[in-house]
Order: C-alpha cells, then structure tokens, then sequence
C-alpha cells in the first residue's frame, strides 16, 4: 500500500527538524458558518515541497480550510501564513497560490490554450513568454496537440490535465488540489496519482490536497493530516498515523482495526499488558508509550498484522490470543477477510493474504479458530 | 464575494429597485389615492385629495363615492364574479388541455423535446392581437368555420359562434396555453421515470401509478400553471372585448370602460384596488413559489 | 403502455392543431384575393401591397418597433441588474421588497400596470412638470417597468446554475472581480441575456392594454392601430401584416436559436 511514502534515505524530513521554517502556517484558525463550526482553531505547519494530504470525510472542515487557503474564505479567528506574509487581507487573485478545483471549473468558452493562457493574460506578461509557458507546461501534462480543443472535447483524464496545467502554469508559491483525483474512474485514478506525485518533484512546488480517500492520501502523500469536525484529528506520514494511531477514530479511519476495551494492569518502560473488559484475554503490547497501572485504554490491532488457524482442542484465549467460530469469509482477491464471533457476541476480522491458488481453504463457515498476533501488533491507543 | 465592493452592489442593486419603487410600485399607491377621490370635469378628471375649504384650512377630503357605488351596483359585482369565475374555468381547462401534452413532451426522446416544447411557445412570439384576430376569422358569421358547415350542407343558416361564452373561453385558453404548459413540462421533465417502474413493479397498473405517483409529484407544477393563466385572465381585456359578446362584461373591460368612455378616473382606480386587492394573495404565492424556484440552488 | 403512450401523442398533435390551424388560416387567408376576407376567391399579393402602402400601420410598425428597440434595451440592463441581486446578493435588507417588485409584474393585470403608471404621469407632470405630454417616451418606460421582469426572471435562473467555481478559478488565477465579470460570467450568461432582449422586444412589440394607457395624441403604436382597426371589423390587410410578423418572427427566432446553439456548442450546454 506504501509506496511513494517510503523515503529513500537521506530523504528531507525538515518536519522532524526543530530548526527547519514552515513554509506554511495556520495558526488557531476558526471559522464557523451560523452555529456549526466548520473548522475548529486548526493549527499546522507545512514545509517547503512536501505534498501535504487532508484526508477527512465530507463535513470535516478539509475543504474550507483549503479554501481559506486559496482566499475564498476569510477565518473568523487565526492567522494563515504562506512564506512568512500573513494572507489574511490578500484577496484570492492576489494570493501566491494557485488552486485546482475537484469539478476542475475549465472555462467551457476557451480553448485548452486559452485556459491555461489565463493566469499568464492577467499577470499582464508579453505574448511570447506567455506562448512559450503554456507550451512548456501543456508538454509536462502530455497535452500537446490538443491546444485548440475546447474542455467539452476532452476526456475526463484530458480536462484534469488542462486543470492542473492552469493551476501550474503560474508557478504559484503553493498548489492547492480539491479531490484532484475524484472525477476519474478507479483504473486512470492509480496511473494518475503516480503522474501527480511525479509532476510535484519535478516541480518542486509545495502541494497541499483534499482527499477523502485513504488509499490517496497514503500512496501519495508526505505527510497527512486526519480531519474529523473541524479538528485535526491526528498529523504525520502515512506510515505514522497508521502504525501508531493516536485515538480510536484514526485506528479506525485508516485501514480496518479491531479495537477493544482494557484496563492496564502492568506498564514496562515501552508497552504494556492490558486486560480485556469484555472477554477472558490479555493483549500485550511493547512498543508504546507507557501508560499509569488502572488506565482504561483502548487498544486496535489490524486485520493483517493477525493470524488464523484452526484451534486446538480445549484451546481458549489467552495473551494477545483470541478463539471464536468462522462466520463470513470475504474473498477479496488478493486476500481473504474472515470474520470471527467470538463467544461473548463481538466478532473480530483477520486477514489472510492470498499467497496460493486455493479454492478450498483449509478453514471454512463454522470452524472453531485461534487468532493470534505478536505483542508488536498490539497498539495502545494514547487517547 | 464578500471582497467585492459594496459600492458596487450597492449600485447594481439601486437602479432596478429604484426604477421598480418609482414606476411599480408607487403608482399603486397613487392609485389608491385617487380611487379615494372624486370625479370632476377637467384634466385630470378627479378633484384633488388635499384641498383648502373656505376658511382656508387644509383639509384632506376622502371620498368613498367610488367604493360605495361598488358595492351598491350590482353591476360591478357581478363582473368581478364573472371574471373570477371565467378565470378559473379557463385556468382549469388551460390544464386539461396542457398537462397530457406536457406529460408527452417530457417523455418524448431528450433530443426531441426542445423542439415540442418550442412549438408550444412559438405562437406566443407572433402578435397576441394578430392570433385573437384568427379567431374573429374563424368564427364569425361568415367566418371559416360557417362557410365549412354551409358548404357542406350541416347547417342552413350560420351558427352564432362569435360574441359567445364559448368564443371567450376559446380564446383565452389559446392565448394562454403556453404558460400552463411551460411550468408543468418544467416539473414533469425532472420526475424520474425510474419511480413509474417501481410503482408499476409494485403492481400499479398504469392509471394507478399516474394517480398515485405522478399527478401528486406534479402538483407545484400544476399550481403555478394554474396561477400563470388564473391572474392575467382575471384582469384580461382583449379577448372579453373582441371574442366575447356584450354580457361578456369582465372586470378588466368594465375598468378599461370607465376609464376610456367614461372618463371616470376614481371608479377605474376603485376597481382596480379592489382587483388588486382580490389577486394580493395568488400573487404573493407566486412570488413565494417565484423566490423559491430562484433561491433553491 | 404503447396505447397510453399512443393517446399521449394523439392529444400532442391535436394541442399543435389547436395552437396552429388559427395561425396557419391567417397565413393563408392573406394570399386571398376577396376583399371579404373568409371567403376564398383566388391567389392574390394585393393586399401586401395595400399593406405596404397604409400609412397609418406602416407608421406605426416603425414606432413600435423603435420603442420596442429602446425598452428591450432598457429592459436587459434593469433586469440584468436585478437578476443579480435577487441570484447573488444573498439576504439583503429588503431583499424580500424587491423581489416581489421583480416578480409581481409577470402576472399583473397589464390594466391595472397600464392606469397606475398612467396616473403616475399624470401626477408626475402635476408635480415636477414632467412629462410634458405623454407618448414614445412614457410608453417605453412603462414597457421597460413590465419587460425588466421577464428579463430579470431569465438572467435569474441561468445565474442559478452558474458554476461558481469558474468565477473562483479565474479569481485565483489572478484576475480582479470586474475582469472575472467581463471575461468569464459575461460570456457565459450572453444567451440569456440575448434571450431576455428578444422577449423583452416582443412583448413590447405585442403590448396594447399598457400602450393605450400611457401613450398620448399622436403616438399610437401598431397594437394600437391595429385593434382599432379590428373594432371596425376584418380587413385583409390585417392578415397581410399578421403573415409579414409571422414571417420575421420564425426568421427572428430560427436566427436566434442557430446563433443559441453555436453558443452553446462552443461552451458545451
């Protein structure tokens, strides 16, 4: 699932350098429309090229916060800052941001030239150079040729293009993208992510995007932010928020977990035993934060970070071991999910990656299992 | 676009709602005024509302005449009855006739129905008289249709068409068609066909289905095609004067009478207070429903 | 369903009878050579030529049509004006004022609209000493009042469906608001603008109730003539001049619609 989020290493981390300026500021941003708050005193610091995901679903606040970036929006508290200016006063055609829009809003009486020809027309810049920036940035998108088209005559994949054509052509201090990848069908939605992320580091250009799918946000994203209400849920790379969720709404967000209810009964230096308040088990963790003896947490392990067989006879649960009978068994291609009730009326779900040709797996609707996993599996959730 | 320059709002804003306050809505107030004031001989043909009297105090001098007589002459009732009532009947047969053409245009193929729908509002373009001119063609005792008939040998003698209840009624429902047809097309069009099949899946036979799925979806629709003939028929003039015969005394006539034969400026303002006063409400649904259809989106 | 849908297309057909076999006889009868105009006695053009040299119509087609011209104008910029408001000024104090005064005259008894604005003259030249007579003048003004309406009410509800995005986007790329206006919405909102101008020009043209009120000694617009010709009874010229604005009206209208499609064509509608 990590792919483009993988640094190489030696890769920049400046968000992990306490002496690294953040290219972008939101501080203590509010804004409410009537009595819903529709972004809820949001603070974050974005660094110079990364490509910066806010990942949240509908009514979270991830669009607003955009658009209070772009300028369409004026927060009713809070200070934006983009290169160290304050934004607040600069109207959106002043701003050094450019933005793509998610219905790509391609002016349906101009050609693609004149599309993306328009922010260059209002800069006031010599028709040569203007010529010459379109027909270098046309080339980038792979859309030379269909200069004189009109948006109506192009391909859903086509327009995208020309959107983000005009919104770089400008070479804007930060790209803003609404669901850049929303309106394209699941098979061009892939190649074009690699193409997106590919174009930013070519670019260089810091790009901050509103998704509201998780599988984008963590293929493309250096760093993300989870949205939930207005508030910033969680921040971090896609492999931080999801190894180590900090609450039980992110577990749950971002991939599948199984969470469960415990009290701490013994905290190491790292780690801890939890016992379960719902059934006869103990999860033992050892990589997180310590936690006070008594604290009641919650604690999420993934579906694919489990195992399970067939249990033994007289098998019970046990540490980081639960045993339950087979209700649904979910082919998925790739991997199978089975769900299994356990004996108390919940049901966990585990995953199988799909390594063979099997039509027949050696577990089937029914079966008594064990589902177990290592205690590097088990996350305790902080909050 | 609160960045946009509230003087310039402002102004767009300023020149229709000052040409509308000044020659919309102000004149009904003046109306109002010289429906209260009597008739006289002279240009203006009204006295004047303010006035000194002998002692050279200023007196206002309201003048009901024009009200009483409203209500005293049978007259004018009966004509505001008729008006409402011809109204209403036409408004009503106006649906009749529009809503199953409404209903094909709207299941028509998609790249037909601009064009059908063009048809039903094409005659509105050509002049309104003009068309109210056909139908004198048509009708009259020498007309058309008698000449068909006498032709043939139906009739022996012309049919008194013309100058009839049956002439007004035509007439107004010719003139009128369009504007019922419009508003119910325009809410036809949206209903998804894809709920007649679950009404018909459910075992709704076709009649049942309309009853139970479509007439209630189209009711808006009915509702303001009902209104857009109801309220100019009301006050409508041309056609009582030309197609209808003497008794065909509309409210619309009856003022037009007043005022141009004779020449009694407060009566005509009283009957159109009173008209007014009779449409206040259909139009103010209107102009809800109007505000509604704008504001939605 | 194929014999529903079959009564359907009959009472279709029998409504476009209903709305063109008066239009159609109009048509028709203008070629008659009788001067009893019902009567069919032979193919004639006499009666375009008598049309053509009646003064009194001629005069007045060409008066109307200028007024016509001016209030459509008029009417476009008002209404333009107005449809923006009611579309994108959102709750403004007396918004709901306003947009009963743009509404309201769309189903306004035009006898009632003809003598109020009639009496506003008459009190205006009392007062203020203006107008000094009444006719063009006071006769385009009260078809500017009533036609703004109808292009307030068309310019509205294409503004509804504007994507707003688009004026965003051109913002964003760096252009000011009235630039916005100019390259972006202007274009974009011309066919309804141009469609605004066309009913407004109509309706002025067709108007008589309103005219006949306003209009003073000397200023008779063609309803005008017209009707007091018809009180007096047919005349084929009638029927001429009812084919002639038949004619330049498809003419008008099948111009207008090609130059809608190009329009919309280019933008995609």
């Amino acid at each position: 699932m990590q792919t483009a989020n993988v640094a190489p290493p030696g890769a920049p981390e400046p968000w992990r350098d306490p002496e690294a300026e953040p290219y972008v500021r939101i501080i203590g941003v509010t804004k409410r429309y009537g009595a819903t708050v529709a972004v809820d005193d949001v603070s974050l610091d974005i660094y110079r090229g990364e490509l910066f995901c806010l990942l949240g679903g509908s009514g979270s606040g991830k669009t607003t916060l955009l658009r209070m970036l772009a300028g369409f929006e004026r927060p009713d508290q809070g200070r934006i800052l983009i290169d160290g200016q304050d934004v607040a006063a600069v109207p959106p055609y002043a701003r050094p941001v450019n933005m793509m829009f998610q219905s790509y809003a391609l002016f349906p009486h101009m050609t693609v030239a004149q599309n993306v020809a328009f922010g260059l027309r209002m800069e006031g810049l010599p028709r040569a150079e203007i010529a010459a920036r379109v027909g270098a940035m046309l080339d980038l998108v792979r859309l030379t040729g269909l200069e004189r088209r009109r948006p109506h005559e192009l391909s859903g994949g086509q327009r995208q293009r020309v959107a983000l054509a005009r919104s770089l052509v400008k070479r804007p201090k930060l790209l803003l993208l609404d669901e850049p990848l929303g309106a394209l069908d699941k098979s061009l939605r892939e190649q074009t992510q690699f193409e997106l992320v590919n174009i930013q580091e070519r670019t260089g250009i810091t790009f901050i995007m509103v998704t509201h799918d998780q599988e984008e946000a963590m293929t493309m994203a250096t760093r993300l932010a989870v949205m939930h209400h207005g508030y910033l849920a969680q921040v971090g790379t896609p492999a931080e928020v999801y190894e180590y969720p900090q609450t039980r709404l992110v577990a749950e967000f971002l991939g599948t977990a199984n969470v469960f209810e415990g009290i701490v009964t013994k905290a190491g230096a790292t780690g801890a035993l939890v016992e379960s308040t719902e059934f006869d088990a103990v999860f033992e963790s050892d990589t997180d934060p310590p936690k006070p003896v008594g604290a009641r947490v919650f604690v999420a392990v993934r579906p694919e970070k489990m195992r399970v067989r067939k249990a033994a006879e007289g098998e019970r649960a046990g540490t980081n071991r639960l045993v339950g009978a087979v209700r649904d068994i979910a082919y998925y291609g790739d991997f199978f999910m089975f769900v299994v009730d356990l004996p108390d009326g919940r049901s966990v779900r585990v995953s199988q990656p799909n390594l063979a040709r099997v039509t027949e797996l050696p577990i089937t609707w029914g079966d008594r299992v064990a589902v177990d996993w290592p205690p590097l599996a088990t996350v305790v959730l902080p909050e | 676009m609160s960045w946009r320059l509230p003087a310039g709002r402002t102004l767009v804003l300023a020149l229709p709602f000052a040409w509308l306050g000044l020659f919309f809505l102000f004149p009904f107030l003046i109306v109002a005024r010289i429906a209260l004031s009597e008739a006289a001989l002279g240009i203006p043909p009204y006295a004047p509302l303010l006035r000194r009297d002998e002692q050279g105090t200023l007196a206002i001098v309201l003048n009901l005449g024009a009200f009483a007589l409203l209500v005293e002459d049978s007259f004018y009732l009966d004509a505001y009855l008729r008006s409402l009532r011809v109204a209403s009947l036409s408004a009503l047969l106006c649906l009749l006739a529009g809503y199953p053409m409404a209903y094909a245009i709207a299941r028509a193929p998609e790249r037909r129905r601009n064009l059908l729908l063009l048809l039903v509002v094409l005659p509105f373009w050509t002049s309104f008289l003009l068309r109210v001119m056909a139908w004198i063609g048509l009708l009259a005792d020498n007309g058309v249709v008698n000449n068909i008939l006498l032709g043939l040998g139906l009739v022996t003698e012309p049919l008194r068409l013309l100058y009839t209840e049956t002439a007004l009624y035509l007439g107004i429902v010719y003139c009128y068609l369009p504007f019922m047809v419009l508003p119910l097309y325009a809410n036809l069009v949206k209903l998804d066909p894809a709920l007649l099949e679950a009404a018909s899946d459910l075992g709704a036979r076709p009649w049942r289905a309309f009853l139970a799925v479509t007439l209630p979806l189209s009711l808006p629709g009915i509702l303001a095609g009902f209104m857009l003939v109801f309220i100019p028929a009301v006050g409508e003039f041309v056609i009582p004067e030309l197609l209808g015969g003497p008794d065909a005394q509309l409210i619309g006539r009856v003022l037009w009478t007043e005022f141009f034969q004779n020449r009694d400026w407060p009566m005509a303002s009283a009957l159109a207070v009173v008209l007014l006063l009779l449409l206040v409400l259909p139009i103010a649904w209107f102009q809800h429903l109007q505000g509604r259809a704008g504001g939605g989106r | 369903m194929s014999g529903r849908l079959g009564r359907l297309w009959i009472a279709l057909g029998v409504g476009y009878a209903f709305l063109y076999i008066p239009i159609a006889l109009l048509v028709v009868l203008s070629f008659n050579d009788s001067r009893l105009v019902t009567l069919w006695t032979g193919f004639s053009l006499r009666w375009y030529a008598a049309l053509w040299h009646n003064d009194a119509l001629v005069t007045a087609a060409w008066l109307s049509v200028r007024i016509a011209a001016v209030a459509a104008t008029g009417a476009t910029a008002l209404g333009t004006a107005a449809g923006f408001a009611l579309a994108r000024f959102g709750a403004f104090r007396g918004r709901s004022l306003f947009g009963a005064m743009v509404a309201a005259p769309l189903v306004m008894p035009e006898v009632i609209t003809g003598l109020s604005l009639l009496l506003l003259f008459v009190a205006l030249a009392e007062a203020v000493g203006w107008p000094g007579e009444r006719g063009v003048t006071t006769v385009t003004i009260a078809h500017i009042t009533f036609a703004t309406a109808y292009v307030a009410v068309v310019v509205q509800s294409r503004l509804s469906d504007f994507d707003r995005s688009l004026e965003e986007a051109a913002l964003d790329l760096g252009a000011r608001p009235w630039r916005v206006f100019l390259l972006i919405t202007l274009p974009l909102i011309a066919p309804a603008l141009a469609a605004g101008w066309l009913l407004a020009f109509t309706l002025s043209l067709d108007d008589l109730v309103i005219a006949s009120f306003t209009s003073g000694p000397g200023a008779s617009t063609l309803p005008m003539v017209v009707f007091s010709a018809l009180k007096l009874g047919l005349t084929p010229e009638l029927f001429a001049l009812a084919t002639v604005i038949i004619v330049v009206v498809s003419f008008g209208l099948a111009l207008a619609l090609r130059l809608g499609r190009v329009a919309s064509a280019r933008v995609g509608g």
